[in-house]
C-alpha cells in the first residue's frame, strides 16, 4: 500500500514532474539553467505516516550549449495512518525515483528534455517529458510550453496476479513578465489527462450496515476510469528595496470528478548582511469533495463510483514555513563558486469536514471528523560552480 | 597601400561577422565617469589608444566568465596602445568592490550606477563589449559572452593596433 | 451522480490558456517593443532571492507532499526573469 493514498498515480507523477521541473529549474530562455549540486534530507511525520529520505542533484553544462542533470530520490515510509489502521495493519515500504534531464539552449530558444522513473513494490512509473522555451520582447517575456506523457503499472502486495495500468498526459502552458525593476508576474496553466486503475486496490468504502456489530461494513472503492483537470495559477514577486523579496501565488483548480480548489500563499525573504537569509511563508489550500466521495454510503453498491479516500474529500490544510540558509565559501573553494547550507521547517494542518475519525468511536455517521498535523523538516546544502 | 586598406577591410568584415560581433560606424559618444580609485575618466583623453569598453555587472554570469579573459587581454596590450575600459552597471556599488577583492583586475573599472553611458551606448545585451579606434571612432559591438569570444576580441585588438 | 466526461469538461482551461498563447503570439512574430527594463537595469530581478526557484530540489519535494495529500495538482512552477543575459 501506498503511503501516498489515492490517486497515487497522480501523486508519482506529480513527484515526477517535480523533479522534472526541478531539473530544468526556472529555466531562462537565453541562459542554460545554472550549475549545481544539492544534497538534501527529508523528513514528514504526521497522521501515523513517518516517510525519510535522501534527494540529490547534479547539473552540469557543456560548450555554453547543452545542460545535464541527474536526480536521485527516496521516499522511505513507515505508514500506520487513520486508513491503514482502520482497514489493514502499519506496513512499511520504500519508493526510489531516478530523473535525467536535458537542456539545449539555441539563441533565446531552450529546449528542455526529461524522463523519470519510480518504483515501490507495488507501483511503477515512468514520465517522459518535453520543454521548450522562448523569450520575447528584449527578454522581458517568457512563453513557455510542455508536454509530459506517462505509464503507470499499479501491482497489488499478496495478489501477484493482479496488474493494471495508468497513463497519464500532462500539458503545461507558462507565460513570466517582467512588469517593472522589482516586479515578476507569472501565469501558468495545467492540464492533466489520466486513465486506467485510478484508484487503491487496498482502499475500502464504508456503507452503513445495521448487521454489522460496528454499525458500517467496507466495501472496495470504485473510480472512474478517467480523469481530466485544469490548473490555473498567478504569481507574483516584488524586491522591497531594503533587500527582501515578498511573493505572493494563487492556483484555481477543478476536475472532471468535480473537485474544486484554491490554493493561497504568501512568503518573504530576507537577506541579512552576515549572509543568513531567513524565510516565512504561508499557505492556505481548500478543497470541495469529489462528486462520488462520502465518508459513509447508506448501503452497499450505492452508486456507480464510490470513494471515501480523505484526499477526495472537503477539507482545508494550513500550513507555515520557516527557513533559513547560510552562506558559505562565498571566495569559492576549486571549482565551486559558493554554497549554502539550509534548513526549513513546516507545519502542517489537515482539517476534513467530511471524512471522519472512525477509531474514535461514536454514533454511525456521526463520529468526530477527522484532523491532524505533519511536520515537515528539510536539510540541504548547495554548491554553485 | 590599396591593397593594405583591402586587407584591413576584409578582415574588418571578418571579425565583425564573426560571433556576436556587430560593425559600427561614426564618433564614439563622450562620457566622464567615476573610477573606482576616484578619479575622473573619460573617454576623450584616451583618444590616439584603442579602447575597449566592456559593460558588466556582478549579477551577470557571463561577465563574470568573461573577466579572466578580459584582464588577460588588458596585461597583453595594454602598453601596446591599448586600454580596457570595465563600465559596471550595479545598482550598489559595494557589492563590486566585494567582487573585485575576490577576483581582482588590473585595467579600469569605472561606476555607472545611473546607467547613463549603458543608455547612450544603446547596450542591448549583458554584457555588451565595444570597440574604439584611434581616431575615436566606433568599430565593433559584441551582445552578450559565450566561451570563445575572447578569440574573437583578440583579433578586433590587433586590427585595430596595426591601423 | 458521474462525472462530466473529460472531452467537455476539460478543454476550458485550456482553452483560455490558448487564446492567451494566441494574444501573444503574433505580437512577439512582428512588433518591436522597446524594453521598458533595460538588460542593465535588471539587477534586482537577476538576485537569487527573485528567482521564481532558488532551492528546485527542496520546492520539488514540497510539491510532492502536497500532492501526495491534495486533490489539486498542476501548474505549480514558473519560467522567466532573471539577469537575461546573452
Amino acid at each position: 500500500m501506498a503511503a501516498t493514498d489515492s490517486g497515487r498515480g497522480a501523486a508519482v507523477a506529480a513527484a515526477a514532474l517535480a523533479a522534472l521541473l526541478a531539473l530544468a529549474s526556472a529555466a531562462l530562455a537565453g541562459v542554460l539553467p545554472e550549475e549545481r549540486a544539492d544534497v538534501l534530507f527529508h523528513s514528514y511525520d504526521g497522521g501515523g505516516v513517518t516517510i525519510q529520505g535522501p534527494s540529490l542533484l547534479v547539473r552540469k553544462q557543456f560548450a555554453d550549449k547543452f545542460s545535464a542533470s541527474a536526480n536521485y530520490y527516496v521516499d522511505r515510509v513507515s505508514s500506520a495512518s487513520i486508513d491503514v489502521v482502520t482497514t489493514a495493519s502499519p506496513y512499511t515500504e520504500e519508493r526510489t525515483q531516478y530523473s535525467v534531464g536535458f537542456d539545449y539552449l539555441h539563441d533565446s530558444w531552450l529546449l528542455s528534455l526529461g524522463y523519470t522513473s519510480s518504483e515501490e513494490n507495488d507501483y511503477s512509473a515512468e514520465t517522459f517529458s518535453i520543454g521548450v522555451s522562448q523569450d520575447f520582447f528584449g527578454d522581458l517575456t517568457t512563453l513557455s510550453l510542455g508536454y509530459s506523457v506517462g505509464s503507470d503499472e499499479v501491482r497489488r502486495r499478496g495478489d501477484s496476479a493482479f496488474s493494471a495500468a495508468v497513463d497519464r498526459r500532462q500539458y503545461r502552458l507558462g507565460l513570466s513578465q517582467i512588469l517593472t525593476r522589482s516586479l515578476l508576474l507569472g501565469f501558468s496553466f495545467e492540464t492533466i489527462t489520466d486513465e486506467g486503475f485510478l484508484n487503491n486496490p487496498y482502499r475500502s468504502v464504508r456503507f452503513a450496515d445495521e448487521e454489522s456489530v460496528l454499525g458500517y461494513s467496507w466495501e472496495a472503492e470504485v473510480y472512474p476510469r478517467t480523469r481530466t483537470s485544469d490548473a490555473a495559477a498567478i504569481r507574483l514577486r516584488y524586491y522591497l528595496p531594503y533587500r527582501a523579496a515578498l511573493h505572493a501565488e494563487y492556483r484555481a483548480y477543478t476536475d472532471t470528478w468535480d473537485i474544486g480548489a484554491d490554493t493561497f500563499e504568501l512568503g518573504y525573504t530576507h537577506p541579512l548582511e552576515s549572509g543568513w537569509t531567513l524565510e516565512g511563508r504561508i499557505r492556505r489550500y481548500s478543497q470541495t469533495a469529489a462528486s462520488f466521495y462520502r465518508d459513509l454510503f447508506p448501503r452497499s453498491g450505492f452508486q456507480n463510483f464510490m470513494a471515501r479516500d480523505k484526499e477526495l474529500s472537503t477539507f482545508d490544510s494550513t500550513s507555515f514555513r520557516l527557513g533559513a540558509s547560510y552562506d558559505v565559501l562565498r571566495g569559492g573553494w576549486r571549482f565551486v563558486e559558493r554554497g549554502s547550507l539550509n534548513i526549513a521547517y513546516d507545519r502542517i494542518r489537515f482539517e476534513y469536514a467530511d471524512f471522519r475519525d472512525v477509531r474514535l468511536g461514536g454514533p454511525v455517521g456521526e463520529e468526530p471528523l477527522y484532523t491532524f498535523d505533519a511536520d515537515v523538516v528539510q536539510v540541504y546544502m548547495s554548491f554553485w560552480f | 597601400m590599396l591593397r593594405r586598406m583591402l586587407g584591413t577591410a576584409a578582415a574588418s568584415l571578418l571579425l565583425a561577422f564573426g560571433a556576436g560581433a556587430e560593425e559600427l560606424s561614426g564618433p564614439a559618444p563622450g562620457f566622464s565617469l567615476m573610477s573606482r580609485s576616484g578619479e575622473l575618466v573619460s573617454l576623450e583623453d584616451l583618444k590616439g589608444q584603442v579602447v575597449m569598453i566592456n559593460f558588466w555587472a556582478t549579477w551577470c554570469a557571463p561577465c563574470r566568465r568573461e573577466m579572466p579573459h578580459l584582464e588577460a587581454l588588458h596585461q597583453r596590450y595594454s602598453n601596446l596602445g591599448f586600454t580596457l575600459l570595465g563600465v559596471n552597471v550595479d545598482e550598489n556599488t559595494s557589492g563590486v568592490e566585494k567582487f573585485l577583492k575576490e577576483t581582482p583586475v588590473s585595467f579600469e573599472v569605472l561606476y555607472d550606477p545611473a546607467n547613463e553611458v549603458s543608455a547612450l551606448y544603446d547596450v542591448v545585451a549583458m554584457p555588451s563589449t565595444v570597440m574604439v579606434d584611434r581616431h575615436g571612432n566606433l568599430r565593433y559591438m559584441h551582445h552578450g559572452y559565450q566561451s570563445g569570444y575572447e578569440h574573437e576580441y583578440q583579433a578586433q585588438i590587433r586590427a585595430l593596433l596595426r591601423e | 451522480m458521474t462525472p462530466m466526461t473529460p472531452m467537455t469538461y476539460g478543454t476550458g482551461m485550456l482553452r483560455a490558456a490558448g487564446l492567451a498563447l494566441i494574444a501573444v503570439l503574433p505580437l512577439a512574430a512582428g512588433c518591436a517593443i522597446e524594453p521598458w527594463v533595460k538588460p542593465y537595469e535588471r539587477d534586482r530581478i537577476a538576485d537569487p532571492i527573485m528567482s521564481w526557484d532558488r532551492d528546485p530540489v527542496s520546492s520539488a519535494y514540497m510539491h510532492h507532499v502536497y500532492e501526495a495529500r491534495e486533490g489539486a495538482r498542476g501548474a505549480t512552477g514558473s519560467a522567466g526573469g532573471g539577469c537575461g543575459c546573452n
